[in-house]
């Protein structure tokens, strides 16, 4: 598939950039665009971006590999994203990694073959008062906290939910 | 304990996140208010209120406005820090979340004092339900004719737009956080020149943390001097706290500022929980270091706090328990900042990972004891030697873990062991809100 915005992303592409005094300056807003658009930040997506923005792709090279919520390598439909920094160490993240390795079947820091999800471990997330917790980034873009996981039936219940949600996510690898 | 509430009055009231509700209960009042005050006033009676910067540093906010030149070519710059990402701190995302026009409301206000055309709330980009919430508002203040040209009539421009991160702590810093909303990697710049004179796009521009801002509204509304009377010397105004840890009622809660972790603790969050005992706490996010129980009665001010031994950072508290292998969290955090350091000081980026090394294999049991020697020099090394304050944020807690609980490192030292539970067999018990 070609790598160029849809009409609809492209509109936003437009109102994005209108809200800089220039266009270097919508950077990230945009890579989160193209990666909604995309599945994931590729070469080809960067060249596209730098193209777009009209600035050099060494410029958008440095921001998508300094920032970590560009994916330069697909993830799964779920990226599950589990806290563990202090709150969420004390409180039972690492418990909930052990969990969800078992329940979801797949190891930390890898992405079930299916693409189904990949689980990875996150620096705090501003969600100490309810740790433990993890976050979902989904392929289409959306982002879901799930806090309060002390309660196993609960953690199972997320699960439920998220396999659920599956069928209706793209596929990130086969977005571009 | 039941204060009045003021920053969080809102968080109870159903959608007070729409400008409807948001009005009806008294909102864009005190922007109605500052638009028949002068700029010079308004600087004023922020000064008088005694309200201290909320991202960490807490530099007294009216001062800093007085930093910004009244004339400028260029268009002047506010920036928002909404980057929330020090280890243990939850705070501005309620006020996002369930205030924004609170914190609208206080950035339109800012902007009219300080003569400012435009306007960027830098929001964590995984906070995106805060994001949302923040665009929403925006829109309805702009229909309203609240944003945009010539507010309500006064001849005054004022564009505001959401900028999301891309999951960077170092960003958190006000000149990474610039870098970035310019497009860059959030790498910190060098000061002077502060970015009162040289901020954003080259222009005079303000960076100011998200409760801050959310706090002008109140200080308009009520006058500095009352803003100054919720507090104690040199700490004005009501202000959030945050309580993580093994407690009943984790949260956040509002109380005047002079406010004790004891307290906090029991009588905000409920105490520890049942089977579980107070060993250490941090007043203000991992950059902070490491206290004990005798310091409960501590008042929560960026004096006082630096007088029991550590800072108030961003008065959001984490309690450990007596499971918390010491060693352990410390290493932890240490790899926490190797990976965020944005590489272009040596001592932070090879620093980082030397420390965290070294307490790894204290806590596997393979340390020497001249390794805590080593770390507290590596330390002495780091601090001060960087561009920015996070090589500081790595020697100051280490340190202090190190000093405080030397034991504990010479006990995994002598024993070539860890004797706590590990991470994931450390559960007890659940908390209320749970
Ligand atoms: C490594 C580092 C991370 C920081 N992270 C944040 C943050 O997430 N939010 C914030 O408001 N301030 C943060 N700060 C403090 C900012 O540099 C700056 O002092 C603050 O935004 C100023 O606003 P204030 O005066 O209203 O507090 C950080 C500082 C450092 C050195
Ligand atoms: S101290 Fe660390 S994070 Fe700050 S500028 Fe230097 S290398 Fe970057
Ligand atoms: S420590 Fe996990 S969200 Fe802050």
């Amino acid at each position: 598939m070609a790598v160029e915005f849809s009409e609809k992303a492209d509109a936003e592409f437009k109102e994005l950039v209108s809200r800089y005094p220039n266009t270097l300056a919508a950077m990230l807003p945009v890579l989160h665009l193209a990666q909604r658009e995309f599945g994931w930040i590729s070469v080809e997506v960067m060249d596209y971006v730098a193209e777009r923005l009209d600035v050099h792709p060494t410029k958008v090279l440095n921001a998508a590999t300094f920032y970590t919520m560009y994916n330069k390598t697909p993830v799964g439909k779920c990226h599950v994203q589990v806290c563990t920094t202090l709150s969420c160490a004390i409180r039972g993240g690492y418990e909930l990694i052990e969990h969800l390795e078992e329940k979801l079947g797949v190891k930390l820091g890898e992405t079930r073959d299916d693409g189904a999800y990949t689980l990875s471990e996150a620096e705090c997330l501003a969600s100490c008062g309810t740790a433990p917790m993890f976050q979902v980034s989904y392929s289409d873009g959306e982002i879901e906290y799930f806090e309060n996981l002390d309660d196993e039936a609960r953690v199972n219940q997320v699960i439920e939910q998220l396999n659920t949600r599956l069928a209706s996510l793209p596929d990130p690898r086969k977005m571009h | 304990m039941m204060q009045e509430k003021y920053l969080s009055r809102n968080f109870d009231i159903p959608n007070a996140h729409t400008l409807e509700v948001f009005e009806a209960n008294g909102g864009y009042q005190a922007m109605r208010k500052a638009f028949k005050m002068d700029g010079e006033t308004i600087i004023e009676e922020v000064k008088t209120s005694n309200l201290r910067g909320r991202g960490g540093a807490g530099f007294p906010c009216g001062i800093k406005w007085s930093f910004l030149p009244k004339e400028s070519d260029l268009p002047k710059y506010l920036v928002i820090n909404a980057d929330e990402g020090e280890p243990g701190t939850f705070k501005d995302r309620y006020l996002m979340e369930l205030d924004p026009h609170r914190h609208i409301e206080g950035c339109i206000i800012a902007a009219w004092a300080l003569g400012i055309r435009y306007g960027y709330i830098f929001v964590r980009g995984e906070l995106q339900h805060a994001i949302r919430r923040l665009e929403g508002a925006i829109k309805e203040a702009y229909a309203k004719g609240y944003l945009g040209e010539n507010i309500l009539g006064t001849g005054f421009d004022f564009d505001l737009y959401v900028h999301p991160g891309a999951g960077a702590y170092i960003c958190g810093e006000e000149t990474g956080l610039i870098e970035a909303l310019e497009g860059k990697s959030g790498q910190p710049r060098m000061k002077p020149p502060f970015p009162a004179v040289v901020g954003a796009f080259q222009a005079p521009t303000i960076v100011n943390n998200v409760e801050t801002i959310s706090s002008i509204p109140w200080i308009i509304e009520k006058g500095g001097e009352w803003f100054a009377s919720m507090g104690v010397e040199k700490n004005g105004g009501p202000k959030l706290y945050g309580v993580s840890g093994p407690v009943v009622r984790p949260g956040v809660y509002e109380a005047p500022s002079g406010v004790t972790v004891r307290e906090l603790l029991e009588d905000y969050a409920g105490g520890m929980l049942p089977g579980h005992e107070l060993k250490a706490f941090i007043p203000g996010g991992s950059s902070c270091a490491v206290m004990t129980p005798d310091k409960l009665d501590s008042e929560m001010g960026f004096e006082t706090m630096r007088e029991a031994g550590s800072s108030m950072g961003t008065a959001c508290i984490t309690f450990m328990d007596t499971d918390t292998c010491m060693v352990r969290l410390a290493a932890r955090l240490a790899h926490f900042y190797h990976h965020e350091s944005c590489g272009q000081c040596t001592p932070c980026r090879e620093g980082s990972g030397w420390v965290a090394k070294v307490l790894d294999e204290i806590e596997a049991g393979r340390g020497r004891m001249e390794d805590l020697d080593l770390l507290l020099d590596m330390c002495g090394n780091i601090e001060g030697n960087t561009i920015c304050a996070l090589g500081d944020s790595i020697a100051i807690p280490v340190r202090s873990y190190v000093q405080v609980f030397r034991e504990e490192f010479e006990q995994h030292i002598k024993e070539g062991c860890c004797s706590f539970p590990a991470w994931s067999k450390r559960r007890k018990g659940s908390s209320e809100a749970a």
